[in-house]
């Protein structure tokens, strides 16, 4: 079992903001957690990875390929990331430094977890470039990312959290920010990735329709709790819980041909 | 080219603005009720020598002209000669600035020097109890005078201790480099204490500004510590809004300097300035305020300047 | 989630306590501050002077509450002078066509470059140093951070779609001013007007201490330390009095306006470290 969450709670004061989560991964599996904004789905990967706020408290369980991840310290979780769990976020355009050219960015985690030297992180980060199918590798890596259109720069993203060939990905929203003609390349990018690399993946999204087309199981959170956890096509045919029914119709009426397509099993 | 277009338009701003300062000054300080002449010759002052000195200086002539004339010997180096004492300005002021340029010089350096790590040091731990007293000691930085933290050096290094001269420059000026040196420890100290706690507030505000930026997430996610993150991505990006702050920090650097000589006797421009103005040596005073409003200017626009080098997107407006 | 805003509360009690100490000097001093008794000269403090004498034998405490007068009523007059013209002409810039408002922010930016005592020097040397010089030089040198600064925020108010609204409907532009842009305002005009204060009052003990501003015999922190200064061999505790009741005014009008900020400002953002 490669992630285990257990009993995991969230509070920033007396708010709990995530409550008693707990789901299972195991190698290559793929999870998505669905939810409005404010259920608590950012706020559980973001513990995932160990980047809450100070201000949060945090108690439960988190168990990364067998080591619990809350009584690390943050230098020892420093190890991990970008190394062995990676995470990319929702917002391409300020996720970047706009003062630094994106292949350096993504040369980054390279000579932090493998010890390589500019040059050779370099030419690494220009092949990841080219992985993540930018066209031009060599000239996009040396560009600013304002001079990047949205796609492309998420792309990029990608590129910086997979670098490493992290065992864990966590998407937060990836493709929420684009248009929705760049969403369907975009995903369909991650899709593969994960494949080759054999990573799990933790899938967070407000939009059914895309985390049924891109996960085997769902976590459906409302106000910090699990309310429902199920194999996708399960919840996509019977929903159990009330909450669920209520995001599957309103899928159902604005987007017909994504969520037969998931029914069909695109995983 | 649009680099050059946006060097040439802020040239071209840089030249109006002097122009418009000293022309400001100019007229403020012709507000003067009296006769300028027989101020200076005083009892002395027979109708055909208050005559020929207006001649002179120009005095009869209408104002315009006389500011117009200033200016086109001013562009060429020339700031005229005191009206009381007949001394050349230029040479005046440039030997003055022999002891304050070299103050205003080391204090920037040493409240940089200091402000930028403690700043960035009490915005990495501001909710623990260093960033806190780091924080607490600029507000109170800020809060007190010029003059008092100089007084307090004063009594601490030179009263008490006797390790600094408590005031004073070397009669032979730079001659003598060690004395020099000396005299100037306490005063740059003092400038640099109360500038560094601006540069300080404001190096700590830019750094939680980056810390609450998405790349600096994006950047731990990487496997970067705080420090980390901020030493890779940080820096760059904190220092554009300090480095403009230094920018805008001059015209008070200069201020304080004028202070600073004050409190320490130093035989600087600051000085120079005050003795004019309660001598109501009105082209003195034209000539110091015009050379340092040039300055300022020109220390702004060499920081514009830095700041297109610093942050790309700027090169392109 | 509300926080104690402690900065708020610290200034806010700083800035009473100055306005107390000024209330006193109406009614009640220790001595009279002017008095002379030359026996007296620069005793240490004692319980009969609680912060000794000066080198005149006038009594220090007393001085330091009259003197408070100098410094209260140079702030409150400057800061008045430059919020009203300073105001005025950032919402009129921000206003204005382009071919009015160029010029204009042309002028302010010179009018920035002066130094507020340097222009207050500058005004002395033709005026001759007195309270008031003090208060129309910062006054006016201070209009031009707040024309900026004001400019820039009304700016960004007639950018907002009620705005726009509003003068579609046809409101007039005095109107709009009235209902939409001073309100809008208020809040920041509050944090500018503590932080001018703050800079009103350094720069008054600082003109003072050069000997530019308020003239002898009216007692002024600024001019008190000048005089103690050269008494520091003898005496180094005294300078320390006036300098500790600037430090105190000022820092409780620059928490004042920090804490001001903190409570007034909406958008407040919590993100990851």
């Amino acid at each position: 079992m490669l992630l285990q969450v257990r009993g995991l709670t969230v509070r920033f004061g007396d708010d709990v903001v995530v409550d008693d989560v707990s789901f299972d991964l195991d190698s290559g599996q793929r999870l998505g957690i669905i939810g409005e904004s404010g259920a608590g789905k950012t706020l559980t990967s973001l513990a995932v990875i160990g980047l809450l706020p100070d201000t949060a408290s945090v108690q439960g369980s988190i168990v990364f390929d067998g080591v619990e991840l809350l009584e690390k310290t943050d230098a020892e979780m420093t190890l991990l990331r970008g190394n062995r769990i990676g995470m990319v976020f929702q917002e391409p355009l300020t996720a970047l430094n706009p003062l630094m050219r994106v292949g350096r960015q993504i040369a980054q985690p390279l000579r932090i977890h493998r010890g390589m030297r500019m040059k050779a992180a370099l030419d690494r980060a220009t092949e990841l470039c080219a992985r993540v199918g930018l066209p031009d590798p060599e000239r996009m890596a040396r560009m600013f990312p304002h001079q990047l259109s949205g796609g492309q720069r998420q792309r990029i993203g990608l590129a910086i959290a997979l670098a490493c060939g992290p065992s864990l990905l966590i998407a937060d929203e990836p493709t929420s920010a684009l248009d929705v003609t760049v969403q369907e390349e975009v995903l369909k990018l991650i899709d593969g990735l994960v494949k080759q690399e054999g990573s799990s993946l933790v899938f967070v999204s407000h939009d059914l329709p895309v985390v049924a087309t891109m996960t085997e199981r769902v976590a459906v959170m409302r106000g910090g709790k699990i309310v429902e956890l199920a194999d996708t096509r399960d919840l996509l045919d019977s929903p159990r819980h009330e909450y669920s029914q209520l995001l599957i119709r309103a899928a159902n009426s604005s987007d017909d041909d994504f969520l037969n397509l998931a029914r069909l099993g695109k995983t | 080219m649009a680099t050059a277009f946006y060097l040439m338009r802020r040239l071209a701003l840089l030249v109006a603005s002097l122009i418009a300062s000293s022309a400001l000054v100019f007229f403020l300080l012709r507000l003067l009720p009296g006769d300028l002449a027989q101020a200076r010759l005083g009892i002395y002052g027979t109708p055909e020598a208050l005559n020929q000195l207006r001649e002179e200086y120009g005095l009869d002539r209408p104002l315009t002209t006389q500011y117009f004339s200033w200016l086109s010997n001013a562009i060429r180096g020339d700031l005229g000669s005191s009206i009381l004492t007949g001394a050349d300005i230029t040479s005046e002021l440039l030997s003055k600035a022999t002891v304050t340029l070299p103050l205003i010089g080391i204090a920037s350096l040493l409240a940089v020097f200091f402000a930028v790590p403690l700043g960035m040091l009490a915005a990495l731990r501001r909710r623990k109890w260093d960033g806190i007293a780091v924080s607490t000691v600029s507000q109170l930085g800020i809060a007190v005078p010029t003059f008092w933290i100089g007084v307090i050096f004063v009594t601490m290094f030179a009263v008490q201790t006797q390790a600094f001269p408590p005031g004073g420059f070397p009669f032979g000026g730079w001659a003598d480099f060690g004395g020099a040196v000396k005299s100037l420890v306490l005063p740059a100290c003092t400038l640099a204490f109360a500038q560094g706690a601006v540069l300080m507030r404001f190096a700590r505000s830019a750094t939680i500004d980056v810390i609450q930026q998405d790349y600096f997430r994006t950047a731990r996610a990487t496997g970067l510590s705080r420090a980390g993150a901020l030493r890779v991505h940080g820096i760059r990006n904190a220092m554009v809004p300090v480095v403009s702050v230094l920018g805008i920090q001059i015209s008070t650097l200069i201020v304080g300097a004028i202070i600073v000589e004050s409190v320490f006797a130093l035989p600087g421009i600051g000085q120079m300035l005050l003795q004019d103005v309660s001598v109501r040596d009105y082209t003195k005073v034209q000539g110091t305020v015009a050379f340092i409003t040039a300055l300022v200017f020109a220390v702004s626009f060499s920081v514009d300047l830095l700041l297109g080098v610093l942050n790309p997107r700027l090169r392109n407006q | 989630m509300k926080q104690r805003n402690s900065t708020l509360v610290i200034g806010a009690s700083l800035v009473g306590f100055s306005i107390a100490v000024f209330l006193l000097s109406f009614f009640w001093t220790p001595y009279d501050p002017l008095e002379i008794k030359p026996e007296l000269s620069l005793t240490r403090p004692s319980a009969a002077h609680w912060l000794g004498t000066d080198e005149n034998g006038r009594d220090i405490l007393s001085n330091i509450i009259v003197g408070s007068r100098a410094t209260l009523v140079v702030a409150m007059v400057s800061v008045m002078i430059c919020m009203l013209l300073g105001v005025s002409i950032g919402v009129a810039t921000a206003m204005s066509p382009k071919w009015v408002e160029s010029p204009a922010v042309f002028g302010v930016d010179i009018l920035l470059a002066l130094p507020t005592v340097l222009l207050a020097i500058v005004l002395t040397a033709v005026y001759g140093p007195s309270t008031s010089t003090a208060v129309v030089a910062i006054g006016l040198a201070l209009s031009a951070p707040v024309a900026q600064v004001t400019r820039r925020e009304v700016k960004s108010i007639l950018l907002a779609d009620y705005v726009t609204a509003a003068k579609t409907s046809g409101s007039g532009s005095l109107r709009i001013v009235r209902k939409h842009i001073l309100p809008n305002l208020r809040a920041s005009l509050f944090v500018q007007a503590s932080g001018a204060s703050a800079i009103a009052i350094l720069a008054e003990a600082t003109l003072s201490y050069l000997g530019f501003g308020t003239p002898p015999p009216d007692p002024s922190w600024g001019r008190m330390m000048a005089s103690l200064q050269q008494y520091l061999i003898v005496a180094p505790i005294f300078p320390l009095w006036p300098g500790l009741a600037i430090v105190i005014t000022v820092l409780g009008f620059n928490l004042l306006g920090d804490g001001l900020r903190e409570a007034l400002d909406p958008t407040l953002r919590r993100q990851t470290d």
